[in-house]
Parts: structure tokens; C-alpha cells; sequence
């Protein structure tokens, strides 16, 4: 956790150094990354072949998760809506 | 969408490369991990350097700054919810994969690295399909939450891949909030994720 939290915030001091150059290389850098990693993930899971015989429980699995953190977070940003709206100041 | 698709599209072709053995034997893991670091960096990299997202925090009215915590403790109670429906999944395992807020890349990779990538796949899954609902769902949201819904959905991807739908069916109004929504959630996934999994 120590070198996860260290090299990202490395990065924001470098990035708040150079001032927004090299942004435009560093997102596709980041595409390019995130492709390789979720590759490398699959080639994981294709190797597991636990994971390959749950694969539709985990689906399922997935998509409860999904739907409920989904749910819990739309009542909670509702609940802040109507606060704001019952009070003066909000966005609109 | 194009991008969730790209990224399923890896993730399939990876699936592929180890279940027929496509790959020569290698130590795979270990550049995961490097690979991984390399991404910190540069998502640490492209907030440091944007300087007009740290400061449209200024500009905001006080109380829907608070909409990254709904986000957050809806999300974390949810997945709390469903711990219980998944008595083979322990809480902790439930609140990594909900500590993701639609960051699928990051949070399933974390995941990957400490709890192994079975619970890496349900990361990827869930998250795709949380921004999925975004991208689709934003005009429900819109109706019978308001419009501070999208936002508290997109979580970690309300600065970039669904900003457009926000902006779209929430307002232009809410541009700022969701960018600084993003931010704030976006940069609460690798430490919240390191932290239920390492509980």
C-alpha cells in the first residue's frame, strides 16, 4: 500500500512540475498501459481454470454488486438533490 | 462506450491467450505488476499536471461538494448488502469490488494483485457493468433521482468517459462538480481498494 500511495503521488508532484506538458502522451500512455494490464488479467483468468468453470456465478456475482452499489449511490445523490433543493444554493 | 468496449476486447483476448496456452511460459505476474506501477504514476502524473481541475474545486457551492461522500457510502453500503446474499464472499472482498466506482482497469488490477483474479474478474465485471448503467441509464437517473445521480454512478469516470452523458442529461451546470467528483473518487479507489483488501 506504502509504494502504491508513493508512485501516484510521485507522479501528481512531476505532473504539477511540468505544468500540463506531455498530458496528450501520458493518456494514450495510460490507454496503452490499462490495455496491457487487462490483457495480462485475461491471460490470468484463461490460465485459472477455477475461474473458467465459475465464470457465469461471477458474472452474476458482478452484477449484483453492480446493481447494488449502483442503487445505494442514485438514493444517496438524491438524497443530497433534495437537501440542496429544499435550501437556497444549489447548482442550478 | 467505445473504450469499455476496447478494454472487454483485451481482457477476451487475454482469456484466449491462456486457455489455449498462446503464450510462451513467462513470469507474467511480475510485469503486471511493474506495469502497474508505470499506471499510478501516470494517473498521478495527468492530475498533478492538470492545474484547472484543482481548481474548479474553488468555484463550487459547499454542499454538493459532498457528493463525492454520497458516492462513496452509498456505493460501500450496497456492496455491504449484497455480502450478505454471498455468504462465500467475505464483507471485505465485497467492498473491494465496490471500492472500484466503475474504475474497472485499476480496481480489478489491484484486486488481482491482493486477492488473486477471481476476485479481479468480479471487479472488472461489476465496474463495466456500473459504467455501463451510466452511459445508458443517465436520463432514468436524470428523471427519478435528479441530477446529481449520473454523477454519483459514472464515480470514478465522471471526469472522463462519462462526462459527455452527464453533461448531456444533467446539465452543463454540473460539468465542474462532475469533474471534481471524479477526481475526488477516482483518487479514493487505489487507496479504499488497498485498504478493504488488505483488512
Amino acid at each position: 500500500m506504502f509504494w502504491i500511495v508513493a508512485i501516484m503521488l510521485g507522479g501528481m508532484g512531476t505532473g504539477w512540475m511540468l505544468r500540463g506538458r506531455f498530458t496528450k502522451d501520458v493518456g494514450k500512455a495510460i490507454n496503452v498501459l490499462i490495455w496491457l494490464l487487462l490483457f495480462l488479467l485475461g491471460v490470468e483468468v484463461g490460465c485459472n481454470q477455477r475461474i473458467i468453470d465459475g465464470i457465469a456465478t461471477l458474472g452474476l456475482e458482478a452484477l449484483l454488486l453492480a446493481v447494488a452499489g449502483c442503487a445505494g449511490s442514485a438514493l444517496l445523490a438524491w438524497v443530497l438533490w433534495w437537501w440542496s433543493r429544499r435550501t437556497k444554493g444549489g447548482a442550478s | 462506450m467505445k473504450g469499455s468496449l476496447t478494454i472487454v476486447a483485451f481482457f477476451a483476448l487475454g482469456i484466449a491467450c491462456g486457455l489455449w496456452h498462446w503464450l510462451p511460459d513467462w513470469n507474467w505476474s511480475d510485469l503486471g505488476f511493474y506495469t502497474l506501477c508505470a499506471l499510478l504514476f501516470c494517473v498521478g502524473f495527468s492530475v498533478g499536471g492538470n492545474g484547472e481541475l484543482l481548481r474548479s474545486f474553488k468555484r463550487l457551492d459547499r454542499r454538493l461538494m459532498l457528493i463525492p461522500l454520497m458516492t462513496i457510502t452509498g456505493t460501500l453500503a450496497g456492496s455491504a448488502f449484497i455480502a450478505f446474499a454471498l455468504p462465500h464472499r467475505s464483507l471485505n472482498d465485497c467492498l473491494a469490488v465496490g471500492s472500484g466506482f466503475g474504475y474497472y482497469s485499476l480496481s480489478s488490477i489491484l484486486i488481482t494483485q491482493y486477492q488473486g483474479a477471481e476476485l479481479g474478474t468480479v471487479a472488472l465485471l461489476a465496474n463495466v457493468v456500473r459504467e455501463i448503467f451510466t452511459l445508458l441509464g443517465a436520463p432514468l437517473l436524470v428523471r427519478f433521482f435528479g441530477p446529481l445521480a449520473p454523477i454519483s454512478l459514472g464515480g470514478a469516470t465522471t471526469m472522463d468517459t462519462t462526462l459527455p452523458v452527464i453533461t448531456r442529461y444533467s446539465g452543463r451546470v454540473f460539468v465542474l462538480l462532475s469533474l471534481m467528483h471524479g477526481f475526488v473518487v477516482d483518487f479514493s479507489v487505489p487507496f479504499l481498494v488497498t485498504l478493504f483488501c488488505s483488512l
